[in-house]
């Protein structure tokens, strides 16, 4: 690959989940916040980001690191992003207690909380059964992977776009725009390939 | 007292009311159904602190919150309610003492309180109201702003007897 491609990629990662981190940080929200809310605030901004990085490591998409080593770093990074998650749920709970209640028992008055919390117990799940890949096959793993990729993709980013918060408009819709993109991206490669891979059955009917 | 007038879609549903309800339809007059009682909103008692005291401004002021009382069914406006109000505001939190505040409705039920300009909190710019005097069934309001621009907000209660 051409090292232009390649520095373009990455600049442009960076760019997707820096700009949108960086010009939260300018928000003026941040005067009139407790450093707990705010640590919460951009623990979810940062897994948000996060959720953009896994499926471009996984696919194999950023050059640079071998197969190998992306796949090491898709299942570090997926652990940083329960710890995300955590940081997140537990200093918004600090900062307002029967607001998270709410949330979490999806009692609360605001629509983007249902689709945090569902993608928070996906990431979760995901995590759980990541531990046990082994035992329970990559196969079978995957399988079960994939839904619960797209529950986490889909949650996170619709949570994110319906918040008002510290976060600027046009960077977080491109970050969101680029977390599909990469979601889908991967997904699609996953099903050709298993297509390519599995043996062709004659269709049940056969020819008219 | 029961000043109502009565057309002929009233009357209509009042007649149905009672043949639809029997004996108890006599003891439940049909107008109480006209203006029905606000019912509190999910979310709307979060925070909330029993007795904050009446101000005549919650902190250095700025924004507006305002609204009426009136009363189930006929819908008159309720003189002298005590409203409570708080918010997460550029001065304080939503659950700090000094956040909080109440006021009395005027002869017209209706009530106005200049407070901090309110922040987006958990995600959206909204306030929070309570009636919570015991005469009429406690209502626990969560307005949303429409833009956290906004200087001003309302929200609006119908009572019903406790």
């Amino acid at each position: 690959m051409r090292l232009a491609r390649v520095v373009l990629i990455w600049v442009v990662l960076a760019a997707a989940i820096g700009v949108p981190i960086a010009l939260a940080a300018l928000s003026p929200q941040f005067s009139w916040r407790d450093p707990v809310y705010i640590v919460a605030g951009f623990a979810g901004i940062i897994a948000l980001g996060l959720v953009l990085v896994q499926p471009l490591l996984i696919g194999g998409y950023l050059p640079g690191p071998s197969a190998y080593r992306a796949r090491r770093a898709h299942h570090w990074i997926g652990g940083v992003l329960v710890v995300a998650v955590l940081v997140h749920v537990g200093g918004l709970w600090i900062t307002s207690p029967p607001d998270m209640i709410d949330a979490l028992t999806f009692t609360s008055p605001t629509p983007f909380s249902p689709f945090g919390v569902i993608a928070m117990w996906a990431i979760f799940a995901v995590a759980v059964l990541a531990a046990f890949r082994r035992r329970l096959g990559l196969r079978k793993f995957r399988l079960v992977h994939m839904p619960l990729a797209v529950v986490i993709v889909g949650g996170s980013v619709v949570h994110a776009l319906l918040i008002e918060g510290t976060m600027e408009t046009i960077s977080k819709a491109a970050l969101c725009v680029l977390v599909l993109a990469a979601a889908a991206k991967v997904i699609t490669d996953v099903w050709m390939r298993q297509r390519k891979t599995r043996p062709v059955k004659s269709s049940p009917g056969g020819p008219l | 007292m029961n000043s109502v007038a009565f057309n002929r879609r009233n009357l209509l549903a009042a007649g149905g009311a009672v043949l639809a309800t029997g004996v108890s339809g006599l003891l439940l007059p049909a107008w109480a159904q006209a203006v029905a009682p606000t019912a509190s909103m999910s979310g709307g008692s979060n925070n909330y602190l029993k007795g904050a005291p009446v101000v005549n401004r919650i902190g250095k002021g700025g924004f507006w919150m305002s609204g009426t009382v009136r009363r189930a069914g006929d819908g008159a406006p309720l003189a002298g309610q005590r409203i409570q109000i708080w918010a997460h505001t550029t001065e304080g939190r939503e659950e700090d003492e000094r956040s909080h505040g109440a006021t009395l409705t005027d002869k017209d039920g209706k009530f106005r309180l200049e407070m901090p300009q309110i922040v987006p909190i958990f995600g959206q710019p909204h306030g929070h109201l309570a009636y919570d005097s015991g005469e009429f069934k406690t209502v626990f309001l969560r307005p949303v702003m429409r833009s956290a621009k906004e200087s001003s907000l309302e929200a609006h209660f119908v009572l019903q007897p406790a």
